[in-house]
């Protein structure tokens, strides 16, 4: 299953916290996360990541990112 | 393009350069366990400007205004300039008033109580713990769903009003320098004695602040933010930014003979213990409700993050209150009215904890 997070305009810690909320619900597989600086996509990753979670592309379009985050 | 100061060797240089830095500072002529204060220096700074009379704490501190214009060329730079606000400003505004003032109680914010430790001053771990306390009570709130709303995108001149008051007060620093022996200089005010007299050449301030204010930029540096992380993800990035900035801060100050160990004595501080962390408590809560120390406030508003910039200003208003109003501590011990203005504010941001919810 595939979930979408929009984080745009939210400041962390919320991003990773609606992440983190989403990877502990464990029903989503891929989790595309939305946010619209640079410290968040970086806060997400690495947050991700420290869950064992890939983040298997980055794509920006009009200055937000979109994280697509998959299941190690 | 891969931001090497955003890797867990990236944060750790930043902090330990933070601890040098800062230690060589005071070495250089700032006062005491005070190499860097980010809230005593925009105190500092709210006093040259006249808007409180405090006459031992007025100076233009050039590394303030070194943070935001690095973080805005670095920013600029790495096309990270975004001009941006609208997340319920006024909130922010009393959030950055009453941070200020919980951190005059105790007389420093968090980088200082850091500084303080690495110098000896035992008073700052009842700072650091009521500091942990505050965060710990802040990520509660996170916890259950408190949230100031999304920022919005704005038009470049709102991210460039932070950036251009710190040119504005460059320019008056240079137009009106220090006249030997008098505390007035048009329009701003210097101290003659205390800690706002004592500070380091403004070449040397300026360029460390540019410096810093770049680094810390890219690094996304947050005291705050470290053992915000810590309670809420066990993350230790940040905090190991933090810690590298306390362990380099005491070997320099070990180098150049700046480490005092003891509680009596020490330098801009007083040694009522429930004050020292009760202020902390609120500069703390304050702190991760606004998500940011006052360092991070700074350079994310020059970024162009207006929001950031309100809580700064918020600052100044809570500095000029605090000398004012008598809520400000001295060595001698807390303010006249300092135990009424921790109170109020910890009620004050207890309110906005529960009650700032947005979906």
């Amino acid at each position: 299953m595939k979930t979408t997070i929009d984080a745009r305009g939210l400041s962390c810690p919320q991003p990773v916290l609606m992440t983190m909320d989403e990877i502990k619900k464990n029903t989503a597989n891929e989790i595309l996360v939305l946010v619209d600086t640079e410290a968040s996509r970086e806060n997400v990753s690495r947050a991700a990541q420290s869950k064992g979670w890939q983040v298997a592309s980055i794509a920006e379009e009009d200055e937000v990112y979109h994280l697509a985050l998959k299941k190690g | 393009m891969k931001n090497l100061f955003a890797t867990r060797w990236g944060i750790i240089g930043v902090g330990a350069f933070i601890g040098v830095i800062a230690a060589l500072l005071q070495f250089w002529g700032n006062p005491g366990n005070m190499g860097i204060c980010v809230a005593c220096f925009v105190r500092d700074i709210t006093g040259a400007l006249g808007l409180h009379r405090a006459g031992v704490v007025q100076y233009v501190r050039p590394e303030i205004i070194g943070f935001v214009i690095g973080s805005l060329a670095a920013a600029f730079i790495f096309k990270e300039f975004r001009p941006r606000g609208g997340s319920a400003p006024i909130i922010r505004f009393v959030l950055g008033a009453f941070a200020m003032i919980g951190a005059l109680v105790f007389l420093g914010c968090p980088w200082r109580a850091m500084l303080r430790l690495a110098g000896g001053d035992w008073n700052a771990i009842l700072g650091l713990v009521g500091l942990v306390a505050g965060i710990w009570i802040g990520t509660r709130f996170l916890k259950s769903g408190y949230n100031l709303g999304r920022t919005h995108k704005f038009a470049p001149a709102a991210g460039w009003v932070m950036p251009v008051m710190a040119l504005g007060l460059f320019a008056l620093l240079l137009i009106y320098p220090q006249a030997e022996g008098k505390d007035q200089s048009g329009v701003l005010f210097y101290s003659l004695k205390g800690p706002g007299a004592m500070h380091a050449p403004l070449l040397v301030s300026i360029i460390i602040g540019l410096v810093i204010g770049f680094i810390a930029q890219r690094s996304r540096f947050c005291t705050m933010g470290a053992f915000r992380d810590l309670i809420l993800f066990k993350q230790i990035h940040l905090f190991s930014g933090v810690i590298a900035l306390v362990a380099f801060a005491f070997i320099t100050n070990l180098i150049v003979g700046q480490f005092k160990p003891g509680f009596e004595g020490q330098p801009v501080a007083h040694t009522m213990h429930v004050w020292n962390a009760l202020g902390m408590v609120l500069a703390g809560l304050a702190f991760a409700l606004a998500g940011g120390c006052p360092g991070r406030q700074l350079f994310l508003s020059g970024e162009g993050d207006a929001d950031a910039a309100i809580f700064v200003v918020g600052m100044v208003a809570g500095a000029a209150f605090a000398h004012n109003f008598g809520l400000a501590s001295s060595p001698k011990g807390i303010g006249p009215h300092g135990l009424a203005a921790v109170v109020v504010g910890l009620a004050v941001c207890l309110i906005i904890g529960f009650t700032m919810k947005q979906k």
